[in-house]
């Protein structure tokens, strides 16, 4: 089944200066009792969007409307916490295409390659000038690159390579579903299970 | 011949096939499912039109979602009963094994795998859970997988992944009276940060380790994930075959004395070399308590609340902004605190020996009246076992009402949530802001810690109650 592919992203991007933001932030669990993969984003941050009455909170980035991009920009440690998927599927349901910080949790950061989000891991330098720059100048706007693995800020020029797992690279840029990868190598697993399985 | 290490032993022996400069197939030997992360995960298969590739490998249960009391009536919350409805619709359509709401052997999904012997020393299991990593106590690969990691396993029963790094923490010395492996692995976690160990699966070794019970063990593999790590695992010694013997049946196992000799190569060679290694003094650790919002911000329940999370600089706007939530400022003590709730289970502390612990302070003593209690088994064996250890009536009358399995408060799906603004003194594993419920202040600690905490009204430091 062919997936999202994701090639060059020219944006702008929207500011998020928390570390350790876990998924419980991102999707609260209340959130996490529907049976698809739609409408997540509704709930993006759902408990910093809204306050308790139900209106929304006018100090919180995403109801800003200067602030607009499919580039989240976020402090270290970003997705940290539960496995949950639905975190990343909020963010890509939302908008966003990429997630830019100096630190991600593992899990996240695998959740988010196996649904086209890119994470992308800058210097913690880089980081605060960036946040520094789109708090200044919501305009900012960034160019992804992902054949090339660079991540380049148009203002100021800075551009810097960012890792990504070759595999992974490669899925994303030809929409490869890693599912049907596996289906295909159904004999070798079915070999594996003759000769090692522990449980016969 | 090379010395390996028991976490590239596990891992070397499950590679189906090795992607250049990409991850590694992984063969899985068990697979956990629940409610909650499932039912996207069966839609991709219907969608492909594929059947689970290895059913008699995949349990589920309903854990997450379900209430705690009148579970004999139908959920009352829609969405809830929804989800179980359709993992029930799944497990029938796929010939998955399920243990649903009622079932004997139904309760949190890292209570239940271990107690009915489907956890074996050597296997690989994920779920898609993050506490997966409870699993790793006996010996094992385990941990938590998003939904389209969970639809790849049910599909071909292999999983696409990175090999992380080694790191090995020993942990040396003689614990004291009223330290319990809940503060061992808090200790740990506010030593080295939440983030402290991204990147690498934790192998956990020395004397202090090996002197702990299996559900002791359970409780320190399972919090790995709040160091960031992958997963945690100890080596299986005779604790574990021991605890393996006492299991009504082995799924899959005729002669487990012979499965015993086979595990035997199940450890770490003398010399094997690892990414990084952390040693701790046990002798050190007192009952922990944590005071912000991730488990790394915790500190010795008669300690002080840190100026910041770094000795040598200023308070970041995080750190203060947790406390801020918190309703706590640095540099105060929490003994003396007044709490509201105590919740006691959880796949960190929902086995019968932490319903023993609690038990050991509450006898003969009283709730608080200003405290509301949540005793929650982590599953329907747990629940009958407290029944017939007399346990259950020893909490009816200190004033605890016994609730029945699930997840309950830990992540506050159900109904089981912590109001705004009210300080909750849990045994389970995350006090991230609004986790127990939008506004919860969620104060994690031990059994023993709770058990105080419940008696006394205010945080207490549990020792008192040994001599």
């Amino acid at each position: 089944m062919p997936k999202v592919k994701f090639e060059i992203l020219k944006s702008t991007c929207v500011p998020l200066p928390f570390e350790n933001v876990d998924t419980d932030q991102i999707i609260p669990a209340r959130f996490l009792s529907a049976t698809s993969r739609e409408g997540f984003g509704d709930n993006l941050f759902r408990d910093w969007r809204y306050n308790k009455n139900g209106e929304k909170n006018s100090e919180f980035v995403l109801n800003n409307p200067a602030y607009i991009g499919k580039v989240l920009v976020a402090g270290k440690n970003f997705g940290s916490g539960s496995s949950r998927e639905h975190a990343v599927w909020a963010i890509f349901d939302y908008g966003f295409r990429a997630v830019v910080s100096s630190f991600f949790a593992d899990i996240f950061m695998n959740n988010a390659l196996n649904n086209g989000l890119l994470p992308i891991v800058i210097s913690e330098k880089l980081l605060k000038k960036l946040l520094d720059l789109i708090q200044q100048n919501p305009a900012t706007e960034v160019i992804i690159d992902l054949e090339k693995q660079t991540f380049t800020v148009i203002s100021t020029g800075d551009s810097v390579i960012f890792g990504i797992n070759p595999y992974k690279k490669e899925c994303l840029l030809k929409g490869l579903d890693d599912i049907d990868f596996l289906l295909s190598m159904k004999d070798l697993i079915t070999g594996y299970e003759t000769n090692k399985s522990m449980l016969k | 011949m090379e010395a390996k290490t028991l976490f590239d032993k596990i891992w070397d022996s499950h590679i189906v096939s090795s992607i250049e400069k990409g991850p590694d197939v992984l063969y899985i030997d068990r697979h956990f499912i629940h409610e909650v992360t499932s039912p996207q995960a069966f839609n991709g298969l219907k969608q492909r039109g594929i059947p689970v590739f290895r059913p008699q490998k995949t349990l589920a249960t309903a854990d997450h979602n379900i209430p705690t009391k009148d579970q004999h009536l139908q959920i009352r919350d829609m969405l809830s009963r929804n989800q179980v409805q359709r993992l029930s619709e799944n497990c029938r359509e796929y010939g998955i094994e399920f243990f649903g709401i009622n079932h004997p052997n139904n309760g949190i999904v890292h209570v239940i795998g271990p107690e009915l012997g489907y956890t074996l020393p050597g296997m690989t299991i994920v779920c898609g859970d993050s506490h997966t990593s409870t699993h790793g106590a006996f010996g094992t690969i385990a941990f938590g997988i998003g939904t389209s990691e969970v639809e790849m396993v049910l599909a071909t029963q292999c999983i696409l992944q990175p090999k992380p790094k080694k790191i090995r923490i020993t942990v040396e010395g003689k614990l004291q009276n009223g330290v319990t492996s809940k503060d061992i692995i808090m200790y740990i976690i506010s030593e080295i940060s939440a983030s402290g160990a991204t990147g690498y699966f934790v192998e956990y070794s020395g004397s202090v380790i090996r002197e702990l019970s299996m559900e002791a063990r359970m409780t320190i593999c399972n919090m790995s994930i709040e160091m960031g790590a992958r997963g945690g695992l100890i080596a299986p010694d005779d604790i574990t075959y021991n605890y393996l013997r006492q299991r009504p049946s082995i799924p899959g196992i005729d002669d487990i004395e012979l499965s015993v000799k086979q595990w035997k190569n199940l450890k770490s060679d003398p010399g094997a070399s690892f990414d990084r290694e952390l040693e701790f003094d046990g002798g050190l650790i007192k009952p922990m308590i944590t005071y912000g919002t991730n488990p790394g911000m915790g500190m010795a329940i008669d300690g002080s609340i840190p100026q910041s999370e770094n000795k040598n600089s200023e308070a970041s706007s995080s750190f203060l902004k947790s406390l801020d939530y918190m309703g706590l400022k640095p540099g105060m003590k929490l003994l003396g605190h007044p709490i509201d709730y105590v919740f006691i289970g959880s796949c960190t502390n929902g086995r019968i020996e932490d319903f023993r612990a609690f038990a050991k302070i509450i006898k003969g003593r009283k709730k608080a009246d200003t405290v509301t209690a949540l005793i929650v088994p982590g599953s329907k064996k747990v629940e009958e076992q407290m029944a017939s250890e007399g346990l259950t009536e020893i909490y009816k009358n200190a004033g605890f009402e016994v609730r029945q399995p699930g997840c309950s408060s830990c992540l506050a799906m159900n109904e089981d949530k912590i109001p705004q603004g009210k300080y909750a003194v849990a045994t389970s594993n995350r006090n991230f802001e609004g986790r127990q419920g939008p506004g919860a202040r969620t104060l994690l600690a031990s059994p023993l810690t709770a058990a105080a905490a419940a008696i006394t009204g205010i945080i207490s430091d549990p020792r008192q109650f040994f001599n």
